[in-house]
């Protein structure tokens, strides 16, 4: 299964991601640069974190409109796999591929630090893997991660079952209904602020966000 | 052409003039006098440390590296290159532009090398954060720091931060990076083959920061003076694309030499490239990519703009690099070319605006200063121990202690630094010494910032030897062997006797440890100037250190794992309390001599715990530093938040008083927790290094419980030391 990782100017968790492909999960993975249009002969694209355009005006505002993110929008309208991280998360909501909006966290601080998260949707393309309310260790990296939508965006998400992960005992950054990841209505495109990649290897003090990549390959080989 | 008055606004002194005026032979030009200002600064020129910081080591058991703007060591076929420099007057004056402008800087020393950077740290001082500037200084620098180095993606995975009076009115703003590379991959800052081409990359140059490392770096500050127009201001994101562009523009092989153009702009880059190359370069001004109308010539090259670099290229290959920065949406402009002979020629729409030998530029003329020892001495040093009381409770002295900002936890700070980005970061912030893991090898590496001013204070030199050793103890304690030194050394004025006194006695302090050690001192700055109006600084020469772990799984952190373990300490406690932060905090004053040191000891010690911790023998080790044996026990117990795990101290000897016992700060001691099935096999090895060893108690339990001779233990619950320590910098820093 082929990976894509695409790097916007200000990206900087795209080596991290493009590793644990590589390294860690085994399969091929390319770069895709923010100006490339084509996206064909991918079975997955992330949206690494980072400060893509410096976060000027608003994280991820400008990044929806590099030319990348119209092949993004085809793709994912294919059924193609998007997994949005953080920076990649808030890049999502600005293009509308997912709903809501993301706030500066309640502290008013970055925020950089290990956190529970609760598997709330198991079935998912991203979380198979994920045993039923599994409590998964992977840490959070960002200013903006005060994810809001309005409440009846937000009963949308429930009954839709898109509220893949929740944080769990201890909400970082005031998002509401302590949300972590949701994924779109289409069950193909997740955007969510804790970092998997970081969090693939013992060594680095825990291995959960690994199994959100071997959902997505799991989800990939029994599709094809 | 030039006036004296244009000498006294660029910062040059009439003396100086003359100097300048004798070199070239006639009157210079007002770009000329610019140009010599910056580069004859102290900032630039080391015109007061030169022939002091010749003394450092410069080998060790690495081969080094020691380049133009930064160092290194090589091990096996990587490069591991790495700068502390300051920014000291900016952070004081605008502390988020002035912290961030730092970060931004340091990193550029390291990837013109070619480098990636892969860890930032921050060695940080301020005056006492009951006086709001201060608070305002602390939460700017934080700011800044997390601005712009989180954005990088560069992860700031260590450091330290003190608080001091003396610091007030100057804090101080030391940041170290590291970078890796292949070692046949590096770049120089030089110019290299008479006809290749000189191209302007980066951003567009402003009048931001004229005369930054002149005006504002090499000056003391003074009342009722606004400096604020000196400082310069980042972008990020601008830098991350330039990391990003120069790397790629290196992997070509058509860039023959590199500099950043940081302090003194492109002055300082294109002359210390040509005199480096030992060539001539000729520079046309009006390619030079500007932001503001207008600008003078000795503007152009005073300026401070951020994010800029000068490379040399091979002739007929500029446009492939030009592609490369405009791919990454950044200006590339050629803007002239090597030339033979040794001139520095500054054209400006044809005419030429300055023409002066780069040697001369380069070649700042070197002061010698008096130095006399420090009145303030005789009387700081007495200290009788007599006449000090000794503590009714010492519960509250711990928790005190504890609560102290400069011992209390910083996790305020990294909480908002990434720390974890490029996923290497094996140890996270809260420990001894940061662990990054080098991808690709099965080693790794620590690092760690290292300085008690105090120490210093009292006696320069010991002060000095001791940040080099407790640095080195630092990264023992996490497993690794040290391998080689940064330094950051901020002092007062050194025109003034005793001030240069303390600078001579700590880089003498230094050179002798480091050579002990057998510690090369690859690269490092020199900050002079840190004064205001209500004296200098304590003189604070911060060490930075890394060290390799041959086997990444073979690390070792600080906090207490096991329930029943032996506690152990490495070294001997003796009656000495002069400089500790127990004087300080509990009794007011720093008085008294810097703890004692026996490097032998020192070495007994390191070298015993890390053999042990390569063996597997060793659940946690912590360095027993501000605050002494009760803090470091306290720290053990509660520095893993999640995981707070108690231990009863039920052996010390009771041959000196019980607060030195407790609170005094002998160096050369390590606490380390182990199953007690291995405490014979750590005898073993203690014994033949000649280390003292000592079972002092277990771990377990939901306290910290210390016997006290025939007085009540001092027993703590687990959740009170926590909040002491934990909360203890947010509450103090809150607005």
């Amino acid at each position: 299964m082929k990976f894509g990782v695409v790097i916007f100017p200000g990206s900087n968790c795209d080596q991290d991601c493009f590793y644990v492909i590589k390294e860690v999960l085994k399969q091929p993975v390319e770069y895709i640069w923010h100006q490339s249009t084509d996206l064909a002969g991918f079975d997955a694209v992330i949206l690494p974190g980072g400060f893509s355009y410096g976060d000027y005006l608003r994280t991820g505002a400008v990044a929806r409109f590099s030319p990348v993110m119209k092949a993004v929008n085809k793709f994912a309208a294919q059924g193609g796999l998007v997994i949005g991280i953080c920076n990649g998360f808030q890049i999502l909501l600005e293009a509308g591929l997912l709903p809501g909006a993301m706030l500066r966290n309640r502290n008013l601080h970055f925020i950089c630090k290990y956190v529970l998260v609760k598997a709330e949707n198991t079935e998912t393309a991203f979380s198979n893997l994920c045993r039923p309310e599994q409590i998964l260790k992977i840490p959070i990296a960002h200013n903006e991660g005060n994810y809001y939508i309005d409440d009846a965006g937000l009963q949308e998400l429930k009954q839709n079952n898109q509220i893949v992960l929740r944080y769990y005992k201890f909400n970082p950054n005031g998002s509401q209904d302590n949300i972590a990841g949701i994924i779109n209505r289409e069950g193909n495109v997740l955007g969510m602020m804790p970092h998997p990649e970081r969090s693939a290897e013992e060594a680095l003090g825990s291995r959960d966000g690994l199994l959100i990549f071997k959902s997505m390959l799991e989800y990939l080989q029994n599709k094809r | 052409m030039t006036t004296p008055n244009n000498c006294q606004a660029l910062g040059l002194s009439q003396d100086e003039y003359q100097k300048i005026t004798a070199l070239i032979g006639r009157e210079p030009s007002l770009t000329e006098l610019a140009m010599f200002s910056v580069e004859w600064s102290e900032h630039c020129g080391y015109i007061h440390s030169k022939r002091m910081l010749q003394l450092l080591p410069k080998t060790g058991k690495y081969p080094t590296l020691i380049g133009e703007d930064s160092g290194g060591i090589i091990v096996d076929d990587l490069a591991i290159v790495f700068k502390m420099e300051s920014h000291n007057h900016p952070s004081q004056v605008e502390p988020k532009q002035g912290a961030a402008t730092g970060v931004g800087g340091i990193i550029r020393d390291i990837f013109t090398a070619g480098a990636r950077p892969i860890a930032l740290l921050d060695s940080l001082r301020f005056g006492s954060l009951s006086e709001p500037y201060n608070k305002y200084l602390m939460r700017g620098v934080v700011d800044g720091i997390q601005f712009y180095g989180n954005c990088l993606g560069v992860p700031t995975v260590g450091g330290e931060i003190y608080f001091d009076q003396s610091y007030n009115g100057n804090c101080l703003v030391n940041v170290m990076c590291i970078g890796t590379a292949k070692k046949n991959k590096l770049s120089r800052a030089r110019t290299k083959g008479s006809g290749n081409s000189i191209i302007y990359a980066g951003s567009s140059t402003g009048r931001d920061g004229i005369g930054g490392c002149s005006i504002l770096a090499s000056k003391e500050f003074k009342r009722g003076e606004e400096k604020r127009p000196t400082v310069q201001i980042g972008d990020p994101f601008t830098e991350k694309c330039l990391i990003e562009a120069t790397l790629e523009a290196l992997a070509t092989g058509y860039v023959t030499g590199i500099k950043d153009m940081g302090a003194a702009g492109l002055t300082c880059a294109s002359s210390e490239m040509a005199s480096s190359g030992h060539t001539g370069i000729e520079i046309e001004l009006k390619g030079v990519p500007l932001r503001e109308k207008n600008m003078a010539p000795w503007e152009i090259m005073m300026s401070e703009s951020q994010e800029r670099m000068l490379l040399c290229v091979k002739k007929g290959k500029e446009k492939i690099i030009e592609k490369i920065f405009s791919k990454w949406g950044l200006n590339a402009a050629l803007i002239g070319k090597v030339t033979g002979g040794r001139l520095v020629r500054i054209k400006h729409k044809g005419k030429v605006v300055a023409e002066v030998k780069a040697d001369d530029l380069t070649s700042a003329p070197l002061y010698e200063v008096p130095c006399v020892k420090p009145d303030y001495l005789e009387t700081v040093n007495r200290l009788d121990l007599h006449r000090l009381a000794e503590p009714k409770d010492y519960n509250q002295v711990l928790l005190k202690l504890l609560g102290s900002p400069s011992i209390a936890s910083k996790e305020w700070a990294y909480r908002q630094y990434d720390h974890m980005v490029q996923t290497n970061t094996l140890v996270l912030p809260g420990s001894d010494a940061a662990v990054l893991r080098l991808k690709g090898t099965r080693k790794a590496i620590a690092a760690t910032t290292d300085c008690n001013s105090s120490y210093c204070y009292l006696n320069p030199y010991r002060g000095a030897q001791i940040a080099v050793a407790e640095a080195a103890r630092n990264l023992v304690c996490a497993g690794a062997e040290p391998a080689a030194v940064t330094d950051c050394l901020n002092f007062g004025n050194p025109t003034k006797p005793d001030r240069f006194w303390q600078f001579k006695h700590c880089v003498e302090g230094i050179t002798s440890a480091c050579q002990f050690f057998n510690l090369p001192v690859v690269s490092g700055n020199v900050s002079f100037y840190n004064e205001s109006p209500q004296g200098a600084i304590f003189p604070t020469p911060a060490i930075g250190m890394i060290g390799i772990i041959q086997d990444a799984k073979k690390i070792c952190t600080q906090y207490f794992k096991k329930e029943n373990e032996a506690v152990v300490l490495l070294g001997v406690s003796k009656e000495e309390l002069g400089g500790s932060g127990y004087l300080k905090e509990i009794h007011k004053t720093v008085r008294g001599d810097a703890p004692e040191l026996d490097l032998y000891l020192e070495e007994a010690v390191q070298k015993t715990a890390r053999e042990a911790i390569s063996k597997g023998l060793v659940s946690s080790a912590h360095d027993c530093a501000e605050g002494g044996l009760l803090v470091a026990l306290a720290e053990s117990c509660i520095s893993d938040r999640d995981n707070l795990l108690g231990a009863v101290i039920d052996n010390l000897t009771f041959e000196i008083r019980p607060d030195a016992l407790f609170f005094g700060e002998s160096q050369s001691r390590i606490i380390l927790s182990c199953k007690n099935s291995s405490v014979p096999k750590i005898r073993k090895i203690a014994d033949k290094y000649k280390a003292p060893l000592r079972v002092i108690g277990k771990t377990g339990g939901k306290k910290l419980v210390v016997l006290n001779g025939k007085r009540k233990p001092i027993a703590l619950p687990l959740e009170d030391l926590s909040k002491a320590w934990h909360k203890s910098l947010e509450k103090q820093v809150s607005l």
